[in-house]
C-alpha cells in the first residue's frame, strides 16, 4: 500500500518516478480442481499500485488459480496513473474486474455506481468478518449499508529516529516508547525534539545560545505531503491524543471539529515547534520531495511517517533508524490514524463470481499470510498481522512502534466522507496559511463552516 | 509535344475545378480535426450548461456553473495565478529569446550551437519538472548546497508563496528559451544582409542596428510567436502537477490544474468545461489583441 492517501497527498510524485506500469501474466497451470464450476475457466484482471507487493499477490495468483481453475492477470500502475487509469476505465469500460481501493477514493466510486455491492455474497458465503483487524470491515459499509470491498492490509503511524543522534542527545530506546506531550510544551516530547535539534554553530536546542534560525539537524522532520485534512503524518498523532477527532461520525462524517479547542492548540502547539527553531518551516517542507532525503542527509532526527515506509526507512543501511510509537497526548493515551485498504470488484465486470472467489481469497487468511510472510505491509487479518511482525523481525526490524497502537486500541479511523477533495483542499490551506504565519486560528473555524457547507 | 494543327484547345470544359482534388489532399486532415478537436469541444460547450460528471449523464441547467464560477474566489485566484505566471514566463523568455536569436544570427554559423540551445526543448515537461524539484530541494538539492557554498542563505524556491510561481515560470523559461530563439533565429534569416552591410558602412553600432533594423523588420514572426507562446504559457499545467499541485496555500493554483481537479478529482464535468469555455474565449481574446496591435499582417520587408 506505499501510499497513505490519494488526494491527499501531493500527487505522489515520488511514486510517479516509479511509475512505468509492468504486466505481469498469471502463469498458466492447468491443474485445477474444478471446486467452483460456475467459474471455472474465467479470467480476471487485478490492479495493484505497489510494485513492492506484487510478488506476494502473484504467488495468491498461482495458489488461487490452481484451487479453482480462475486465472488472473495482475497489472501494476504508479499511484498518481493508477487512479486515473482507474476513472477512465469506468468511463469506458474497460476497468479491472478487481482492483485495490482506497479509503478516500471508494465514497466517490460508490456514488458513481462503480462498485459491486458484495453484502448478499458476504452473507450468502458466510464470510467471517470477525477475523479482521477491528473496524477495518466497516469502513466499507455505505450508508444504506451496501459493502463494497474486504479489508487487505492497514497502516499506523510511528517515529523513525536516528539512533545515533538520539545516543548522542543522552536518550534511550525505552525512554522514546514512553515519551508524552502537551499542548503547553511542557513534556519529555518537546524535550527530546529540543536535545536532538542542533544549530550550525553546534550548540543544542535546550542549551543557552541556540540560534533558531540557523539549524543544521532539526528534531523533528516536518512533510510537506503530509499536510493534508487528515494530517496522517503530520499533525493528527498529536490532535487525536488530544481528545479530538475528525468529525461526528467515521465512516460517512457530515459536521466537522476543525474549529474546536483541542484542533487549534495541537496546531498552535506544533506551529511553536517551528518557530522554536526545533522543526523545519512550512516553506521548507513544501519544497522537499520527501522528509525521507533529509532524514538520510542527517538534517532530521526524528520523523513521523506510516508503517508504509518501513522498507524505505528501515531497510536502508546509511542512517542506523529505530522505531518509537508516537507519543502519549493529554487524553493518556498515544494515537494514531488507521487507514486500511480492500479489494473491491467493478460493477461492470463480466465475471462478478470469478471476482468475487478471488476478492474473498485475497481476504482470506490463506492469501494475506503469503503477503505477511513478504514483510511490506500489515494485512488485515488479525491472525497474519502477527506473522508480518514476526516477517519484519526477522529481517531485523523491530516495527511494534506501530502495532502498539492496534494492540492498545489508540488507533483513530481515517475520516471517509464524501467531497474529500475540497475538504481537503480547503483545510490543507488553512493549516499551511496557519503555520505560516499568515492566518491566525480564525482560519481554522472559517475552514470548518466551508467544509460543513459542503454538506447540508 | 506540340498540339497538332486543327485540335483547338479545349477551352470549354474549363477551368476545371480543383476543388474535388483539394477536398481529397485535406480530408484526413479535416476528419481528424473534426474527430478530435471540434467534436470535443463542442460536447465541451454542451458540458458547461449541465451537471454532467464523469460518469453518466448529464441534466440541462442553463447557466448555473457560469454564475458559479463567477462567484468562486478560486477560480478568480486562479486566473490571477495564471497570469502572473504568463508574465514571468514570458516576459524573461521574450528578452532572453530575442538575445540568443541575435547572438545567432549576428556571431555564428555553428549548427552544433543552435542544436545545442535546443536541447533543455528536447526534454520532456514532467522530466524537466521532477529534475529541476529535486535540484531545488531544500535539504539536498544542488542549487541549495550551491548557495549555502557561496555564502548566501538556501531558498524554500517550490515551498515559499512568494517564490512558488516565479519559480515554476523561470524553469519553464529555460525549457522553452531555445525554441523560442530558433523561431526568432528563422524570422532573423528573412532580413536582408545588406541592410546591415551598408549600416556598417555608414558607420552604425551593432546596438543601433539592432533597434533600427532587427527589431522593426522582425515584427510580424515576434507576434506570431508571442502570440504562440502566450496562448502555451496560459496552459502551464505539467509543471505544477508534478512539483506544488496548487500549493503552498493557493499560490500555484493555476487555471488548467483548478480544471483538472474539477474534472478528474472531484468529477465535475460540468464547472470544469465551463471554465475552458472561458479560458478559450479569454485566450481567442488576448490573441486577437496581440496580432491587431503588432500589426503582424504587414511587413516593413516589403
Amino acid at each position: 500500500m506505499s501510499h497513505s492517501h490519494p488526494l491527499l497527498a501531493r500527487t505522489g510524485r515520488g511514486i510517479m518516478l516509479a511509475s512505468a506500469a509492468a504486466l505481469v501474466l498469471a502463469s498458466c497451470s492447468n491443474e485445477s480442481d474444478s471446486s467452483e464450476p460456475a467459474a471455472e475457466g474465467a479470467e480476471i484482471t487485478y490492479w495493484l499500485w505497489d510494485s513492492n507487493q506484487q510478488p506476494a499477490y502473484q504467488l495468491c495468483a498461482d495458489q488461487f488459480e490452481s484451487e479453482t481453475g480462475i486465472s488472473v492477470t495482475i497489472e501494476q500502475y504508479g499511484w498518481a496513473d493508477y487512479w486515473q487509469g482507474l476513472t477512465t476505465g469506468f468511463a469506458s469500460g474497460t476497468a479491472p474486474d478487481v482492483f485495490a481501493d482506497h479509503l478516500s477514493y471508494y465514497p466517490e466510486f460508490v456514488a458513481q455506481g462503480q462498485l459491486l455491492d458484495i453484502s448478499d455474497r458476504v452473507e450468502a458465503d458466510g464470510v467471517d468478518l470477525s477475523i479482521y483487524q477491528d473496524g477495518l470491515a466497516d469502513l466499507w459499509v455505505d450508508q444504506d449499508g451496501g459493502r463494497y470491498g474486504l479489508p487487505k492490509d492497514f497502516d499506523t503511524v510511528a517515529l523513525f529516529y536516528n539512533e545515533q543522534l538520539v545516543t548522542e542527545a543522552g536518550y534511550t530506546a525505552d525512554q522514546l516508547a514512553e515519551l508524552t506531550w502537551s499542548p503547553d510544551g511542557s513534556g519529555s516530547y518537546d524535550e527530546l525534539i529540543a536535545a536532538l535539534t542542533v544549530d550550525a554553530n553546534g550548540v543544542r536546542g535546550n542549551e543557552a545560545g541556540f540560534d533558531p534560525d540557523n539549524v543544521a539537524v532539526y528534531g523533528l522532520a516536518l512533510s510537506g505531503n503530509g499536510l493534508n485534512a487528515s494530517g496522517q503524518q503530520t499533525w493528527a498523532p498529536y490532535a487525536l491524543g488530544n481528545d479530538w477527532y475528525f468529525g461526528d461520525t467515521t465512516p460517512w462524517t457530515t459536521q466537522w471539529n476543525f474549529d474546536s479547542p483541542e484542533f487549534a492548540e495541537t496546531i498552535e502547539w506544533y506551529k511553536s515547534l517551528q518557530d522554536r527553531g526545533f522543526m523545519p518551516s512550512v516553506d521548507i517542507a513544501l519544497s522537499e520531495l520527501d522528509p525521507l532525503n533529509g532524514y538520510l542527509a542527517g538534517r532530521y532526527a526524528l520523523v513521523t511517517d506510516g508503517s508504509w515506509m518501513n522498507t524505505s526507512y528501515l531497510g536502508q543501511t546509511d542512517v542506523p533508524t529505530l522505531v518509537a510509537p508516537s507519543p502519549i497526548g493529554p487524553s493518556g493515551e498515544r494515537a494514531s490514524v488507521f487507514n486500511g485498504l480492500s479489494d473491491a470488484i467493478w460493477a461492470g465486470t463480466d465475471e462478478p463470481d470469478a471476482a468475487w472467489e478471488w476478492v474473498k481469497y485475497l481476504g482470506s487468511a490463506a492469501c494475506q499470510d503469503v503477503v505477511a510472510e513478504s514483510a511490506v505491509v500489515f494485512p488485515a487479518v488479525k491472525t497474519s498481522t502477527e506473522i508480518a511482525t514476526q516477517a519484519f523481525a526477522d529481517k531485523g526490524w523491530d516495527v511494534t512502534g506501530f502495532t502498539v497502537q492496534v494492540d492498545e486500541g489508540t488507533t483513530a479511523l481515517l475520516p471517509i466522507a464524501d467531497h474529500w477533495s475540497e475538504i481537503n483542499d480547503t483545510v490543507s490551506a488553512a493549516v499551511e496559511s496557519y503555520l505560516q504565519g499568515s492566518a491566525d486560528a480564525s482560519a481554522f473555524t472559517q475552514a470548518n463552516d466551508q467544509v460543513n457547507a459542503l454538506f447540508e | 509535344m506540340a498540339a497538332a494543327p486543327g485540335t483547338a484547345p479545349r477551352t470549354r470544359g474549363r477551368p476545371r475545378s480543383d476543388l474535388r482534388i483539394a477536398l481529397l489532399f485535406i480530408a484526413p486532415a479535416s476528419v481528424g480535426y473534426v474527430a478530435f478537436y471540434l467534436m470535443p469541444a463542442l460536447r465541451g460547450l454542451w458540458f458547461s450548461f449541465t451537471d454532467q460528471n464523469l460518469i453518466g449523464t448529464g441534466d440541462f441547467i442553463g447557466t448555473a456553473n457560469y454564475e458559479r464560477m463567477f462567484g468562486d474566489d478560486l477560480f478568480w485566484n486562479a486566473l490571477w495565478v495564471t497570469v502572473q505566471y504568463v508574465l514571468i514566463n514570458i516576459g524573461v523568455q521574450m528578452v532572453l529569446a530575442i538575445a540568443v536569436a541575435v547572438l545567432l544570427h549576428r556571431l555564428t554559423r555553428s549548427v552544433v550551437i543552435r542544436g545545442i540551445v535546443l536541447l533543455p526543448y528536447l526534454v520532456a515537461n514532467v522530466v524537466v519538472a521532477l529534475v529541476w524539484f529535486w535540484m531545488s530541494d531544500y535539504s539536498i538539492g544542488i542549487v541549495n548546497v550551491v548557495l549555502e557554498e557561496i555564502g548566501l542563505d538556501r531558498v524554500a524556491f517550490f515551498g515559499n508563496p512568494a517564490t512558488a510561481i516565479a519559480t515554476i515560470a523561470l524553469i519553464n523559461v529555460w525549457r522553452f528559451l531555445g525554441y523560442t530563439a530558433l523561431l526568432l533565429f528563422a524570422g532573423l534569416q528573412m532580413i536582408p544582409q545588406q541592410y546591415y552591410e551598408a549600416a556598417a558602412l555608414d558607420g552604425a553600432s551593432e546596438w543601433r542596428m539592432f533597434w533600427r533594423i532587427t527589431l522593426p523588420l522582425l515584427r510580424p514572426v515576434l507576434a506570431l510567436v508571442l502570440v504562440i507562446s502566450v496562448v502555451g504559457s496560459f496552459q502551464i499545467f505539467d509543471t505544477v502537477a508534478v512539483t506544488t499541485e496548487g500549493g503552498p496555500v493557493n499560490a500555484t493554483r493555476v487555471i488548467y490544474y483548478y480544471i483538472y481537479q474539477q474534472a478528474f478529482e472531484r468529477f465535475d464535468l460540468g464547472y470544469a468545461s465551463a471554465i475552458a469555455v472561458f479560458l478559450v474565449v479569454l485566450l481567442a481574446g488576448i490573441a486577437y489583441f496581440q496580432l491587431k496591435i503588432m500589426r503582424s499582417d504587414r511587413s516593413d520587408l516589403a
